[in-house]
């Protein structure tokens, strides 16, 4: 039997095969998922915040991208996963409410999309499926037999990629 | 760096406790002119939360709920939400509109809510600008429709700058006539330099 594990705001886990992993109702935070095809080993953080450096409160290490994606590999690669072969795939990063004159914290969905694009290279990860930005929720599921991600939303349709 | 809101001590919380009674109180005068009828309004809820448990309080991280987002101007700086699920946002039109019809929230309804959160929210605002002395101005109103996960992840990113936790207010407002409850959250999230602004000014010692 697969078991689907829940993985909250601000959280992080790996799974195996033939575990899979959601994330529920993703806004401006991002759901970053990684892949290692051989091993079928996968891990999701739900990011909330780009980065970690300029936050005095930062001991949780799962709300921001730098350190969740960190902890991640590490994580990855105690249960085995070989980190230099893993594929990501990302989504969330939306803009809920629209303003006209939007400061720098209406855009967190945006800026955490990019941050999170920025340290993935950094780590030399490809990102195969970017499914970022808008104006709506999303809640993701990822499977570890096929790496595919499902991406359900409230009236804009649920895909695979 | 405010110190004060790391620990949402208890004078803390017990002082925005208190804005929130006298906020909400007001917007539930507000409402009752609105409709003209009697409100009650219940004893106000103030939860501290973490982030995993606060889309549960609305039924969930996909539950479908109404958001109203409103940016705060003036002398302290951050936003109000206003979240309710969709049973009570479809209720509070009908007490505004009765016989309208609300299947699917067409374009009126939305209309019509964002107008209901404009004078709750800018009842609450300015009830706390009079308390504090503080000119605090809300901005015009933006809605969303969505999973309760996404769109409270607005304001729980904005606590995430300064802590792992999320405070909500949570108001029930019933109509005395035909004892229809109206369950709503406000979501005060000040900017972290305002909190200090807004609690010195309430007399909070920091």
């Amino acid at each position: 039997m697969s078991e689907m594990l829940k993985v909250g705001m601000a959280d992080l886990k790996v799974a195996k095969y033939p575990n899979a992993l959601t994330t529920l109702g993703l806004g401006s935070c991002i759901g970053i998922c990684l892949y290692d095809p051989a091993t079928k080993i996968i891990g999701m953080a739900h990011i909330m915040l780009p980065s970690s450096k300029t936050i005095k409160n930062n001991s949780n290490i799962a709300k921001f991208a730098d350190t969740a994606i960190a902890k991640l590999l590490d994580d990855m690669k105690l249960e085995g996963a070989n980190v230099n072969k893993l594929v990501g795939k990302i989504a969330g990063g939306s803009q809920m409410f629209k303003f006209s004159s939007g400061n720098d914290m209406m855009k967190i969905g945006l800026r955490n999309a990019e941050a999170v694009r920025d340290i993935l290279s950094e780590h030399r990860i490809p990102i195969v499926a970017d499914d970022t930005g808008g104006n709506f929720g999303r809640t993701i599921e990822f499977f570890s037999e096929s790496g595919v991600l499902r991406i359900k939303t409230i009236g804009h349709g649920v895909k695979e990629v | 760096m405010s110190t004060v809101v790391e620990k949402f001590d208890s004078v803390v919380l017990d002082v925005l406790k208190e804005i929130g009674n006298i906020g909400a109180g007001n917007a539930a005068t507000a409402l009752a002119k609105m409709i003209s009828k009697k409100v009650d309004m219940k004893v106000p809820l103030v939860n501290v939360l973490d982030f995993s448990e606060v889309p549960e309080i609305l039924g969930g991280p996909e539950m479908e709920v109404v958001g109203i987002f409103f940016k705060l101007e003036g002398e302290i700086e951050g936003s109000i939400m206003f979240v309710l699920d969709t049973n009570s946002a479809q209720k509070l039109i009908e007490l505004l509109m009765p016989g309208i019809s609300t299947d699917g929230f067409n374009e009126f309804a939305f209309s019509a809510l964002q107008e209901i959160g404009n004078i709750l929210a800018g009842s609450y605002i300015s009830s706390l600008s009079s308390l504090s002395n503080l000119d605090i101005k809300i901005s015009v109103p933006s809605l969303a429709l969505d999973m309760a996960g996404a769109i409270l992840s607005v304001p729980a990113i904005h606590f995430g700058l300064i802590g792992d936790k999320i405070l909500m207010i949570e108001n029930e407002f019933v109509e005395e006539f035909e004892k229809d409850s109206v369950n709503g959250f406000f979501i005060l999230i000040p900017e972290v330099d305002s909190y200090d602004i807004l609690l010195g000014s309430l007399g909070v010692q920091i």
